[in-house]
């Protein structure tokens, strides 16, 4: 799992951007070859007489679709780290149906009418500065109504999980309803828009149908990878990492980069929730195993800013460990464990006398070993300590660039 | 005048095939979500410049306002952001593509029966309902119906068919314009 490229780490923050133009280059070139300058082409679309916006669009969306499908079926990319626009209902549909009216009044939509104004359309221009005086428009009104925009928000949800179905089976019929759409399509060409029949009827239509068939049922028979697949893929580097004791970092160095204010630090707390009311360090979250696991919650790991660190914490390390690895198979970057877990952080933090006091060690052989009277949770002083001094020994902690995309085209 | 479909250019070469062209799309887009992990886009890259431009003229504004804040808010620039360039790798392959093709003409694209000022008029408004709707979608046509239907977003699959409702119900409205 390869791809996608850590830009970042191999061209420079200005350097990745580049990819990005000639990308830009290539979706433009394309475009404008599509006939998407012009606004009387793009509108006979909802007139039923030429449905090129509808066969450029679907088309793309089918191919785009299969290819990337079928590379994350074989491994190549990791699906984990490709941006998945966030589903809000409400504001989105809302948003549609307004880009739909402005689309047939206007002839365009964004992005066409950017290659219809760098090829000099005059009417590419005027739409172009709409779009500018909308997107100010409602940067100045959304302020009115935050709530709505911020409603029905649904995290990353996919087609497969709508429908419980494995995601080869939507590639297959996305492509199946696309193939009969198009005959739709071409039917109404000619009934409405008179076109003749040599405009559906190239000699390469049936090997590329075919093609696209194939290279479907493939993606379904392969199948995405499984959560232990993805772990099978890293296991044997991770385990020595594990068995190096790379990835287990002591209580000093968690509070370090927690008291380091140019670092995100997530402290995910994943013991019983008992344990967790009786303890717990000082803006640590807790989270349940089935919770942790959950696609959208990896998916909202995934969207943290890249300067994040994230720490689990067990109470003893084997059952850190069991979610580390659960979560690294996710491939959620920069992720720790806390050494000892949380019986190692009290005995490091906690005044001496009371923490002896109060330790069980057959407790500490399996869970929390520290029997607290009260659940003080992080109101016992040993929850958030001060540091007197830099941590002084070798970070063991090494910041990964390589992220998720955390935004889309439209971000 | 009635129009002759398919709509040809009024000059250069023809347009490529639709199949064709919507291939050559998806290869792209998905060479974008391979390379880069984020799929197309348009309207983002449009509303950091255009952001970028309020910043110059009105900073004390830009630091009061939410949505601004969030993208120009103190010494933060807007243009520092890869759907920048991807806005300006779009308006460059077109200018390419016109050019190469002989379609790059100063013209307005318009209904037979419509005049260039009415034509010039309803491209803004439509434009600025594009916007808005863009921005409130969170992603428009190519962030959205293209690159989030391709990965099968349950959001962009919504905001595709609405796109497309919305367009049809108005389509009566305005045949006069494009007909």
């Amino acid at each position: 799992m390869n791809f996608p490229l850590p830009l970042t780490d191999m061209l420079g923050h200005w350097g990745s951007y580049s990819v990005y133009f000639i990308i830009g280059i290539a979706f433009g070139f394309v475009l404008e070859n599509a006939g998407f300058g012009n606004s009387p082409k793009l509108a006979a679309q909802f007139y039923f007489k030429e449905l090129t916006v509808f066969k450029v669009m679907f088309t793309a969306v089918v191919t785009a679709m299969i290819l990337t499908f079928l590379a994350t079926a074989i491994g190549i990319l990791d699906f984990n780290l490709v941006f998945v626009p966030e589903t809000y209902v409400w504001p989105g549909l809302l948003g549609g149906l307004i880009m739909g009216v402005g689309f047939v009044i206007g002839g365009f939509c964004p992005g066409t009418s950017l290659v219809a104004s760098a090829t000099f359309k005059v009417d590419g221009w005027f739409f172009v500065g709409g779009v500018l005086f909308g997107i100010v428009a409602f940067g100045e009104t959304v302020q009115w109504y935050p709530s709505f925009f911020e409603s029905s928000l649904l995290g990353r949800f996919t087609l497969d999980q709508l429908f419980g179905l494995p995601l080869g089976v939507i590639v297959v019929a996305v492509t199946v309803i696309a193939l009969i759409a198009f005959v739709g399509a071409e039917w109404a060409e000619t009934r409405f828009g008179g076109m003749s029949k040599d405009n559906h009827s190239a000699a390469w239509r049936k090997p590329i149908i075919a093609t696209a068939l194939t290279l479907a049922v493939i993606t379904l028979i392969i199948g995405q990878p499984t959560h232990e697949d993805r772990w099978n893929q890293i296991a044997d580097a991770e385990q020595t990492r594990i068995d190096n004791r790379e990835v287990q970092i002591n209580p000093e160095e968690v509070l370090d980069w927690m008291n380091d204010a140019r670092i995100n630090v997530r402290l995910l707390d994943i013991r019983p929730e008992g344990d967790f009311n009786l303890f717990h360090i000082i803006e640590s979250e807790h989270w349940h195993m089935d919770e942790i696991t959950n696609p959208k919650s990896i998916a909202k790991l995934h969207l943290e800013p890249a300067n994040t660190l994230f720490f689990i914490i067990g109470n003893n390390e084997s059952d850190a460990l069991e979610v580390w690895k659960y979560l690294r198979a996710e491939t959620v970057p920069n992720l720790y464990l806390l050494e000892g877990g949380i019986n190692e952080w009290v005995k490091t933090f906690t005044d001496a006398e009371l923490a002896n006091a109060i330790y069980d060690e057959n407790l500490a052989a399996s869970g929390f070993g520290y029997q607290f009277t009260s659940a003080l949770g992080d109101r016992q002083p040993g929850a958030y300590p001060i540091q007197h001094s830099d941590y002084e020994g070798e970070l063991k902690v090494i910041l990964e660039l390589k992220r998720a995309a955390v935004s889309g085209g439209c971000g | 005048m009635t129009q002759q479909y398919p709509i040809k250019p009024t000059s250069g070469k023809s347009y490529w095939n639709p199949y064709i062209a919507g291939i050559a799309l998806g290869v792209v887009l998905f060479l974008a979500i391979l390379i880069t992990g984020s799929g197309l886009g348009a309207s983002g890259g449009l509303n950091r410049l255009i952001v970028q431009v309020q910043d110059w003229i009105t900073p004390a504004h830009v630091d009061q306002v939410p949505y601004l804040l969030k993208m120009a808010g103190g010494d933060k620039n807007p243009l520092d952001n890869w759907i920048v360039f991807l806005t300006l790798g779009t308006i460059a392959g077109g200018l390419i593509s016109g050019l190469l093709s002989g379609r790059a003409k100063l013209e307005t694209t318009k209904g037979p029966n419509v005049s260039n000022r009415k034509r010039w008029l309803l491209a803004f408004i439509g434009g600025a309902l594009m916007g808005y709707g863009a921005r409130l979608a969170r992603g428009c046509t190519s962030g959205q119906a293209l690159s989030g239907g391709a990965v099968l977003s349950v959001g962009s699959w919504g905001i595709m068919l609405m796109l497309f409702a919305g367009a049809y119900l108005f389509a009566y409205a305005l045949r006069k314009v494009w007909n």
